[in-house]
């Protein structure tokens, strides 16, 4: 059995540590909060770019747009959203098991797809791996602004329209709830099917349709793009609540289990102590 | 005096909305300028103001790049980015004029170059809109 005093030290570590995973909770439910309403701001524009987009895809049939044709797969990019740090639960394992298990069904070489990684994670286990790494972006902050990543965005669709790859699909974490994240693999490049969502009003265009197109259908993949980053930080923040509660609920059960033992020990080192004395003073007699 | 409703919105969030007589926009062909009661039509946007009409005041809001929806009774404009005049930052303008300026001057490469005009147009721009010399 162990000392009284490692006990102590034992309980005191615990609490400690049990302290700084409670502190960590609190933070990553205070993002978690800010990065839904960043999330919930950005749904205006992506459903009124993906409203215009549809009906002027809906408007003419003959688009000729390379980005929304299909094209014979040579390469295909894996664009991946993980996080800086860990002490996120299964947030970035559940993604990179997703994915590589993915490309192993897809592909038999490394030569046949990148990815474009986004946060340290991914970078790091990709280059484990092996694997081909053509862009990737980490360090990015907890509150991701559009110009953050305007960067990875616009290499990741410029390299589909001069054709390094010829496919984008996109791999992230959507937050459903706090305590749920579902690992979600959407496709894209190329937009192929673009739905309406609300009224779709038949518009002149100026100068035309090709033309705005041109402008649009670029700006429209990468805002999927970030649309996707914002879900991401907000489950990861989610996650690292989550992962942050248990550790401290784990952490109070020790206590407690840790806190019986040592007045255990603490009483029958008094019982001992005392049936030494009066073995002693019978001793005397 | 009839009215018509302007959106400004932004992958960050929404930037304007109010009722104005009027809406002046620089598009990819020329301005534009968009009264109530407009055709429905979309036409993309370059770098530079909208000019936004009330009764007896004009507002200025700098864009970069998106596009322009109009509706009837509604104008909805889809910007990367796009700052009112009252929240620009003067001298982080300023600076990024500067930087994208002296980038011009020593970049013989031809991307770069690119890059650092948009830049350069793009703090112009903001510059502009502050001192509201449009």
């Amino acid at each position: 059995m162990a000392s009284l005093r490692d006990i102590k030290t034992r309980i005191t570590s615990t609490k400690k540590t049990s302290q700084i995973t409670r502190a960590m909770q609190m933070v990553s439910a205070s993002k978690l909060s800010r990065a839904e309403v960043n999330a919930k701001a950005f749904v205006p524009y992506m459903e009124k770019i993906q409203d215009v987009v549809a009906s002027i895809a809906a408007g003419s049939s003959d688009t000729s747009n390379p980005m929304m044709i299909a094209r014979p797969v040579k390469k295909t990019a894996y664009l991946v959203i993980t996080s800086d740090r860990g002490l996120v639960g299964g947030y970035n394992s559940n993604i990179l098991r997703t994915v590589t298990s993915r490309i192993r069904e897809r592909h038999t070489s490394n030569d046949d797809f990148v990815i474009l990684s986004v946060g340290r994670k991914g970078k790091e286990f990709f280059t484990k791996q092996g694997m081909t790494i053509l862009e990737s972006a980490i360090a990015l902050p907890d509150h991701p602004t559009f110009s953050d990543i305007k960067e990875i965005t616009r290499k990741a669709v410029g390299m589909f329209s001069d054709g390094t790859y010829d496919e984008v699909y996109m791999y992230y974490n959507h937050f459903v709830s706090a305590i749920q994240q579902e690992v979600t693999e959407t496709k894209v490049l190329p937009l192929t099917d673009i739905q309406p969502t609300g009224s779709t009003a038949s518009y002149e265009f100026d100068p035309s349709a090709e033309a705005i197109l041109e402008v649009l259908l670029p700006q429209y993949a990468e805002s999927l793009i970030f649309g996707a980053l914002l879900d991401g930080k907000a489950s990861e923040h989610a996650a690292s609540m989550t992962a942050m509660k248990s550790a401290t609920d784990n952490a109070s059960d020790l206590i407690g289990g840790l806190t019986l033992q040592y007045n255990r020990a603490r009483q029958a080192a008094i019982t001992q102590e005392i049936s030494e004395i009066v073995g002693g003073a019978a001793a005397l007699e | 005096m009839k009215t018509i409703t302007v959106n400004i919105v932004t992958p960050d969030g929404p930037v304007y909305d109010s009722e104005v007589s009027m809406v002046i926009a620089v598009t990819a062909t020329g301005e534009m300028g968009v009264l109530p009661g407009h055709i429905p039509t979309v036409a993309p946007l370059g770098i530079g103001a909208i000019r936004l009409k009330k009764e007896n005041s004009t507002e200025l809001v700098a864009v970069n790049g998106g596009f322009l929806e109009i509706r009837p009774e509604k104008v909805t404009i889809l910007a990367q980015s796009a700052e009112r005049a009252t929240d620009i930052d003067l001298a982080r303008a300023q600076e990024s004029a500067k930087r994208a300026e002296s980038l011009l001057q020593a970049n013989k490469n031809e991307i770069d170059f690119k890059r650092a005009e948009l830049a350069l147009k793009r703090a112009m721009n903001r510059i502009n809109v502050y001192e509201g010399n449009i």
